[in-house]
């Protein structure tokens, strides 16, 4: 009876589907200060448990078009609620800059640009170098040089202690500088490890393979 | 022919002298170190290493940070847990058994046993915390976890005291474990309801001042447990004194309020 039960519960198991998550399925938003509710005081490790949620929807196994599907709106909504609960997490705005943001579609990719812009706003110290990166997005991507030079212009009259780096307050130069995206980013990762910033190894990996990607791309270009 | 125990006094004859809540304190511990609990903090430890370890991998970013928070998170749930489940167990059983009548019978004041049986859960809360402070030193800097394992230490004192307290006066596990978990949950999350209370899209009207009145009164008769052991103090850097003190100063105030309630229902109960 027991073994009986138990081959019964595993072939069951095994024949059920695995669950898969698709990109239209993303819940909306709760508010931040129902974050905050439901982390029994732990924001540091709720806002992160979020941000691996988040990450379901466009990271998980059958998802062809990983970011392009995602209601943006509501992306945008989830990822603000998730700075506001550990608003020293650097993980939202990673993710915001890194991988939201970096898509074909140039309408999303405004509407991140601009989240990650308000964000900079709220504490320009500790995330201009998701500004950073968004103003070469803007550059190189959307082809928009009034918006780079007005994200530069941000960093450089908002971020102001002193180990915010020279290359980074002058951001406006070297947007107007005729480098291609490749040469931009490699400056700017450079820059980043160079400042101690970048400590962690599974960022260094990712990025790393941001870069490789950005490489592949440029040289299969005529 | 002698026992092992007198054969120990004779070498130890300070044993002899020891307070009797001392002398119960310390045979609280050893009633936890031979039960179940230490294997029950090891498999906590086990899962919080497990969960932060494969949760780490999925992260492309902050995978330290990640790690030590969930850690944080489960050990310190898991902790209150395991020690609230102890206290209530080992207290009813010793009720049931009439172990406390015999306890009382011996040349023992209620008030001798009852901080004795505490101390010796406080003991017990203490050696878990500094169980719990071991895998995140791994993740996180010393000083920080050592912060946070002593506020851990107080706030296991705080919950053995709720549970104890809540045992003694309703004389059943069930009751007393429902009691202890919805107090220290109320009281983690309390700071969070009242940011609900107050939030933006709250509408101005009679109902609403009423409920958040409400909430306050609450608030202010729970301990703020939210401020305590907090998972920021691995990830962004050791609270400054103060702060310290902030957090920690209300635990043991709450601890002594529960302690005094427990004892005069104590005090008062026909036995």
């Amino acid at each position: 009876m027991l073994l009986a039960g138990l081959v019964a519960q595993l072939s069951v198991q095994a024949l059920r589907p695995p669950a898969a998550t698709a990109a239209e399925d993303l819940p909306p938003a709760p508010r931040a200060q129902a974050l905050r509710a439901a982390s029994l005081g732990e924001p540091a490790a709720l806002s992160r448990l979020a941000m691996l949620y988040l990450q379901a929807y466009d990271l998980g196994a059958g998802n062809a078009l990983p970011y392009q599907r995602l209601d943006y709106e509501r992306l945008v909504q989830w990822l603000r609620a998730i700075v506001d609960t550990d608003p020293r997490s650097e993980y939202p705005l990673f993710a915001a800059a890194r991988v939201y943001a970096e898509i074909a579609d140039p309408a999303k990719c405004r509407e991140m640009l601009a989240f990650i812009h308000q964000a900079f706003l709220e504490d320009p110290n500790r995330r201009w170098p998701w500004l950073a990166h968004a103003a070469l997005l803007a550059k190189h991507r959307l082809q928009d040089l009034p918006l780079a030079r007005r994200y530069a212009a941000d960093i450089e009259r908002l971020a102001t202690q002193p180990d915010v780096p020279l290359w980074a307050r002058q951001m406006e130069v070297f947007i107007l500088e005729d480098m291609n995206e490749l040469e931009a980013a490699k400056i700017m990762l450079g820059g980043l490890l160079a400042t101690g910033r970048l400590t962690d190894p599974q960022e260094r990996r990712f990025l790393q393979g941001r870069l490789e990607e950005l490489e592949r791309r440029l040289a299969s270009k005529p | 022919m002698i026992g092992a125990g007198q054969a120990k006094i004779r070498r130890f004859p300070n044993r002899r002298k020891m307070p009797p809540a001392l002398l119960l304190a310390r045979s609280t511990l050893t009633e936890a170190r031979r039960g179940g609990l230490p294997w029950l903090a090891l498999g906590c430890l086990a899962l919080a290493f497990g969960l932060a370890a494969f949760l780490s991998q999925v992260a492309v970013t902050e995978s330290r940070a990640l790690q030590a928070a969930l850690a944080a998170a489960v050990l310190r749930a898991g902790a209150a847990f395991l020690l609230a489940a102890h206290v209530a167990a080992s207290v009813v059983r010793e009720a049931n058994d009439k172990v406390l009548e015999l306890a009382l019978a011996l040349p023992l004041s209620r008030s001798q046993y009852y901080l004795g049986k505490l101390a010796g859960f406080g003991a017990c809360g203490a050696c878990l915390a500094a169980a719990s402070c071991a895998p995140l030193l791994l993740w996180a800097a010393p000083g920080g976890v050592a912060l946070w394992g002593i506020s851990l230490a107080f706030e296991l004192l705080l919950v053995a005291a709720a549970s104890l307290f809540f045992a003694i006066t309703l004389a059943g596990v069930v009751p007393a474990l429902a009691a202890t978990a919805g107090f220290y949950l109320l009281a983690r999350s309390m700071a969070g309801i009242q940011l609900l209370a107050r939030g933006p899209l709250v509408e101005e009207s009679i109902a609403q001042s009423i409920a958040r009145g409400a909430v306050d009164a609450v608030a202010l008769l729970l301990p703020r447990l939210d401020a305590a052991t907090r998972a920021d103090w691995l990830l962004y850097g050791s609270p400054g004194p103060a702060e310290f003190g902030a957090a920690l100063g209300p635990l043991l105030l709450y601890s002594g309020l529960l302690a005094a309630a427990g004892l005069f229902d104590f005090h008062r109960r026909n036995l």
